[in-house]
This record gives structure tokens, sequence and C-alpha cells, in this order.
């Protein structure tokens, strides 16, 4: 495949790993978050850690979309699919996610409540024009990436006047999340996380730009590097943060200058202004709640936002106590330090969200790399 | 005198007409269903002989009794028609591959028809005559079978059960159980083709591609390697869960690992492109016309050849080893140089696709 192939290089692989070899200076470890759930992916499907020296250690980042919905949030989605009426759409993903009690929004659908998946919020538009005596809501879920095909999507309900279309909006920012981990005091038990830089995301800053990421280097003295999600962008992403490391530098650069400019795409981001504001609060699974954090309708929209129209409260629902999701979102724990993990919580039977997504940490490490655990 | 004809019906309206409930009753429209459209399509002496079962020659096999083998595979795709098959010949073709990959050469096929209520006839006739094509190019007559109909909305247009029955040669013993570390994995060719074609018709997801459903019947190939005297420990078809499935469940039911590696694996660029497209793995995707060989180390090269040499082989490849390993796992070496598990696949990549 033209301009794929070429990322995945093994003989590249290969040289850059000897890079990342020399760099690494006696007696120093590096530890470096990858945010995006997109990352996590590669690494474990391309088995890069293995190409990493024992000082280089990658940890997880919170960024996969449905592994932070907490379970209030799907609740809200069961509730609504509850009525007869409703026609709940949403992305694959997100029907596994465990809700409260056993549920899912997949057991929800056997159940009898009419919920499809969706690849496009533009097919949930088509399938409100369809059923025009059926309420039609699209579950919104996901990072910047995500929020403008949402945006979209109401901007084309409000023009068409399809009043019987509305989204349930959990979209999340990134930025906030990544703060909210610099800050965040470990939990009792837990070890204090060390990060030393982090893997910027991909796709995400495709839509917000480089700059967004300034404050991590000029507040924090965190190095960033924004990169692609093949496999060789995540290596040349590693090797220049350790540069950075090396170097004393805190600097937000640009791996992934192929597709991310500093400004980011502007009229994406308009849209996004144009229907969203920011909420003053949004629970996150494992971060807890974190202030500024997702987007809510502007009043303008008011009558597309599920939330008002079904009259709908939000409840945090605490997660399964063996379930160490939290931990791993934050990047304190790593999957296999879970007692369930595997035994339990197994991508058929999720317990927590990071097992559901192929994005999750979980279910990454449990698809793609148990058998270091296992052999270990 | 009037002039009703004795015995006249009005003959089937395949151009317009449509499945009622009356077709799957039991009386004059069943039967009339079954002598012009079925037989018409299908009919052979076996079928021929009317009653509630058919009465077959036992195969002999020099002075003994022959060993069977016995497939049976019900089929729902959606869509029923797709590029390179339909619903009609998938039937005959994946029961018939059942059959083959246990070294068995096919005889005889029964044919179960679940019809929903409202289904054209004029579809229907299609989808049987396309089973009957590949049926009679396989040279094994379906000798029985039965129709059912379903109110509307019960069932999905029409649902086809298909059986086989085979005979073994002697002393062939096929099977999960004889694979041992040390063994070579092959492929007959490229992976992910049936799975990708109905994926490119799915209602929400139409994307153009030239990519065509590899359904084939596989016994030729199975006879074809067999020739050889290779040692051939196992035949799998690749079918739903694709090539990662199999690989696993051969894993688990020999007690051994895999040692796969990516860059060997054949798959069309077409295919990898649509895979990347829809975040699918292409070892995940289902085939319907593939076969996977383990054999002997050192028959590989030939069961490789002799698979090259076959027009439904042609770009066969030795991808991977079994190997020791207490856990089981079916890994890859990546093209990229890691390495990685390739496990059973958990929930559903694809609406049904078989």
């Amino acid at each position: 495949m033209k301009y794929i192939d070429e990322y995945r290089d093994g003989a590249l692989a290969r040289t850059l790993a000897q890079r990342i070899q020399s760099l690494a200076q006696a007696g120093r470890s590096y530890s470096f978050m990858e945010f995006c759930g997109g990352h996590t992916h590669a690494i474990s499907r391309y088995g890069i850690a293995n190409l990493l020296p024992a000082s280089v250690h990658l940890v997880h980042g919170p960024g996969c979309p449905v592994c932070v919905l907490p379970i209030g949030r799907i609740d809200m989605a069961i509730e609504i699919a509850r009525n007869p009426e409703v026609i709940l759409c949403t992305y694959g993903d997100t029907l596994r996610v465990p809700a409260s009690q056993g549920r899912s929004l997949l057991k929800a659908k056997a159940a009898g409540s009419d919920i499809r998946m969706v690849y496009s919020t533009l097919d949930a538009i088509q399938i409100a024009r369809n059923n025009p005596a059926r309420e039609v809501v699209f579950l919104a879920i996901g990072f910047e990436t995500t929020t403008p095909p949402t945006a979209m999507a109401v901007l084309k309900a409000h023009q068409e006047k399809l009043s019987n279309f509305s989204i349930l909006c959990c979209h999340v920012l990134t930025p906030p999340a990544m703060a909210q981990i610099l800050e965040s005091a470990p939990s009792q038990g837990e070890e204090s996380l060390r990060i030393d830089g982090f893997i910027g995301p991909a796709h995400v800053s495709t839509v917000i730009g480089s700059q967004p990421y300034e404050v991590f280097s000029t507040h924090y003295r965190k190095p960033v590097v924004i990169a692609g999600f093949e496999p060789l962008d995540v290596m040349q992403a590693i090797a220049m943060l350790m540069v950075q490391v090396n170097e004393g530098r805190a600097e937000v650069e640009n791996e992934f200058t192929r597709a991310v400019t500093p400004e980011g795409n502007l009229k994406a981001q308009a849209r996004v202004a144009e229907v969203f504001e920011l909420r003053s609060s949004f629970e996150w699974r494992g971060l807890a709640t974190v202030p500024h954090s997702a987007l809510q309708l502007r009043e303008t929209f008011a009558a597309f936002d599920a939330e008002r129209k079904f009259g709908l409260i939000y409840h945090s629902v605490p997660d399964n106590k063996a379930c160490e999701c939290g931990a791993v979102l934050r990047g304190v724990k790593r999957p296999q330090d879970c007692k369930i993990f595997g035994t339990v919580c197994t991508p058929e039977n999720p317990i927590g969200s990071c097992m559901v997504s192929s994005e999750g940490a979980c279910a990454a490490h449990y698809s793609y790399g148990r058998f270091e655990t296992a052999s270990a | 005198m009037s002039k009703a004809k004795r015995n006249y019906a009005r003959p089937l309206d395949i151009k317009n007409g449509a499945i009622d409930m009356s077709h799957g009753a039991g009386g004059r429209a069943m039967a009339q269903l079954i002598a012009e459209l079925f037989m018409r399509h299908l009919g052979n002496g076996y079928l021929g002989q009317g009653n509630d079962g058919a009465v077959l020659p036992a195969p002999l096999l020099g002075e003994q009794a022959a060993r069977l083998v016995m497939s049976t595979d019900c089929h729902v795709v959606s869509p029923l028609f797709f590029p390179g098959g339909d619903i009609g010949s998938l039937s005959v073709h994946g029961t018939l591959n059942d059959v083959a990959v246990m070294g068995a050469k096919p005889l005889y096929l029964s044919a179960g028809f679940i019809l929903e209520e409202g289904f054209a006839l004029e579809a229907l006739d299609r989808i049987v005559a396309s089973m009957a094509r590949a049926a009679s190019l396989a040279g094994v007559p379906v000798v029985t079978g039965d129709t059912k109909v379903v109110e509307r909305g019960k069932g999905d247009g029409v649902f086809i059960t298909t059986t086989g029955v085979g005979v073994l040669p002697h002393g062939l013993d096929l099977g999960g159980a004889q694979v041992r570390a040390g063994d070579v994995v092959l492929v007959s060719g490229t992976l992910g083709d049936h799975g990708v074609a109905i994926m490119s018709l799915r209602e929400n997801l139409r994307f153009a591609s030239d990519i065509v459903s590899d359904s084939a019947a596989l016994h030729g190939l199975v006879a074809h390697l067999l020739e050889t005297g290779a040692d051939i420990r196992c035949l799998r078809d690749p079918t739903r869960g694709g090539l990662s499935s199999t690989l696993n469940e051969i894993a688990l039911h020999a007690g051994v690992g895999m040692m796969l590696h990516e860059a060997q694996i054949p798959i069309k660029p077409a295919v990898a492109s649509a895979c990347e497209l829809l975040g699918l793995d292409p070892l995940y995707v289902a085939n319907e016309g593939k076969l996977i060989a383990i054999c002997a180390a050192a028959d590989a090269q030939r069961v490789l050849r002799a698979m090259r040499e076959h027009p439904l082989g042609v770009d066969a490849a030795i991808i991977g080893e079994v190997v020791a390993d207490d856990h089981h796992f079916v890994q890859l070496t990546t093209a990229f140089g890691g390495k990685r598990i390739v496990d059973w696949l958990t929930g559903d990549q694809l609406p049904r696709i078989c």
C-alpha cells in the first residue's frame, strides 16, 4: 500500500532501533507516555516494545475514546434507548463498553432496544430522515478527531430542521486530560508516575494543531513530540524525545508534519466552536471529574441536545472494585498489574473499559503482547 | 362439458411471483415449487426418487467398507448476492470444503431451505440455478432436500443448510491432532477476499472495489495435494474468523504454538487497503475458497509446488511453522521486525458473511 508501507518498513525500523539504542545514555532511564490509543495499538501490533532498549519505557495514556467513557454515560444511553420510539446510533466499540449491573449497549440491543452501529454521523442523519416518526439519538463520543463530524451533523440537522435528531454529547478534550495526569497525585498504594515526555496525538493534532501543547513544554517542562500512528512514526518520536531529554530541552516538536500544522484545521475548529462550548466539568473514567475537559452544545443548538430533550440527569457510578482501569488510564499501573487481567476480564467479557476497544491498553496487551507476560 | 383441464395448475410465475405461506404448507403449492423450481435445477435420479429420504449406493473401497465423512453447514449470508458468488454457490462450496479438508471425496449433498414469506421467486430461481451450477461443476449431486416457509420478518429472504457426505481413502487420517512442532504451515492463496467482497456491499459502507469473493470448491485441490503422497497432517478452510481463528483452533487441539511470518502471508493489495480503511485485520477476515495445509517440514516444498500447479493455488505460500508452546499461542513476526500474538477473534468483525 502506497503511503502506508513506507511507514512500516522493517529495514528502516532496525536502523531506527540502533539509533535509539545509541541515544540511550548509561545510567539513565526514559519514561514516555503515548497519550493516544492509536499509538498504544501500533506499539502492540508491531511489537515496538521488543525493539527498544530496556531503559526506555512506554506508559499507556488515556487517549482511547471508549475507555474514558464513565459508566454513568453509558447508563444514560441505555436509558434513552429503552424508549421504544428511539433509535440510538453510535460507533462500533461503544456497543461493548460495560455499564452498570453487567449491562452494555450490545446487551440492551439484544433485549429489544433499537441500537445501530454507524460509521459516520451522516449515517445517523440519514436514519433520522428515513424515520420521521422516530427519535434518532447519536451517542457522540471521542476526542477532538470525532468532534468536527458531530458538529457537521448538528449543523446539517439544524439546516434541515430535523426535529427528530439529537446527540448525547460525550466529546472530550485532550490537553486538559494531559494536564490532569501531570497534576494528579498518586492514590493510596500507587507509585507516583514518572513521565519524561509525551508522544503527542496524531489525528487529534491534525484538528487542533501543535500549538495547544506548548503549555506542557513551558509550564510543565515536558517535551512533546506529535507523532503519526504508523510504527516508524512512533519510533522516530521516541528517538526525538530521547534527544530532547539528553539535551535537557522541553519543546513541542512535530514528527507528523505530513498532516499536522501549528494551527491545525481552522475550518474544523470553526465548525466545532460554532456548535459546542466548554462544559464546566466532566467525569472521565480513571481521571475522575476534570474541569473544562469536555464539550456541550451551545444554547442555539439546545434542541439537538438529548440530555435536555429526554430530561436526563447524570449519575456517577463507581467502577467495579477489582478493576484497575482507572490506574491503567492514568499510567500508574500496567494492564498485567491488574488482578483480573486475562482471568475474569477478557475481551469476550470485559469488566473494565480498557479491555473493550483494540485501542484500549488492556485489550491491546491481551491481544498482541501477552506472550511476553506469559513467558516472563 | 367443463373446459377445466384435469390436474392443470398455472405454472409458477417465477418472474413476478413471491414466496407465500402456502409454499411451505405441504400442499399443492409446495409440490409445484419443488417440481418447477428445485427439481428443474437440481433434479437427478436420487432426488427424483421422491421419497422422504434418498437411497444411495454405499461406496466400497477395495474389499473393505469405506469410512464416510459427513458435515453440515448453515448459510445465512447477507447480502444474498455478492461479487464472485451468492448464497446458492456458497452453500455448495462451504459444505463440500468441510468434507474435502478431511481428505474425503465428496459424494452427495442435501439442501434445506428456509424461505421468508414474500421472497421473490426470481431471486430464489437464480440462487437455486447457481447452486445447481456449483454442484454440477463439483460433480456432486444434491440428493435430498427440504423447504420451509416462515412468516415475513422471521427470516432474511432465504437461509440454506447443506449437508455433505464423502468417502475417505483408507489409511488417511487428517486433523488437528496430527499436528506437531516442526511442521510447516501453508496457505493456498490470498486471504480475506470473501469477507472484504461482502463488506464492500454493506448498506452503509458501499465502496467501489474490484474484489470478488474467492468462493470455490476445494476438493479438486485437496485430491491433487493428497496424490503427491506428502506427509500432510491437517487441512482446513479458514472461513469465519479467518486464518487466525483456524490456526488458534488447531494450536489448541494439537497442544502446540505457531509462528507465522507477516511478510510471507499473501494478501491482495486491494484487500489490504480496504482492511486498512475499515480498521480490520485481514488475518481475521473470512475466506471461502482457501486451504490451510500443515505438513511435515521435509515435504513443505513438495506441497507448495503441488498447490501452485492447481488453478486454485497459484498464490500459495509457506507462511510459518508449528512450534512447541505450552500457552498454545499463535504468534507473528511482523514485517516491521517485532513480534505479536495473533489471537482468537473477539466479537464480530463483520455482519453475517457465510
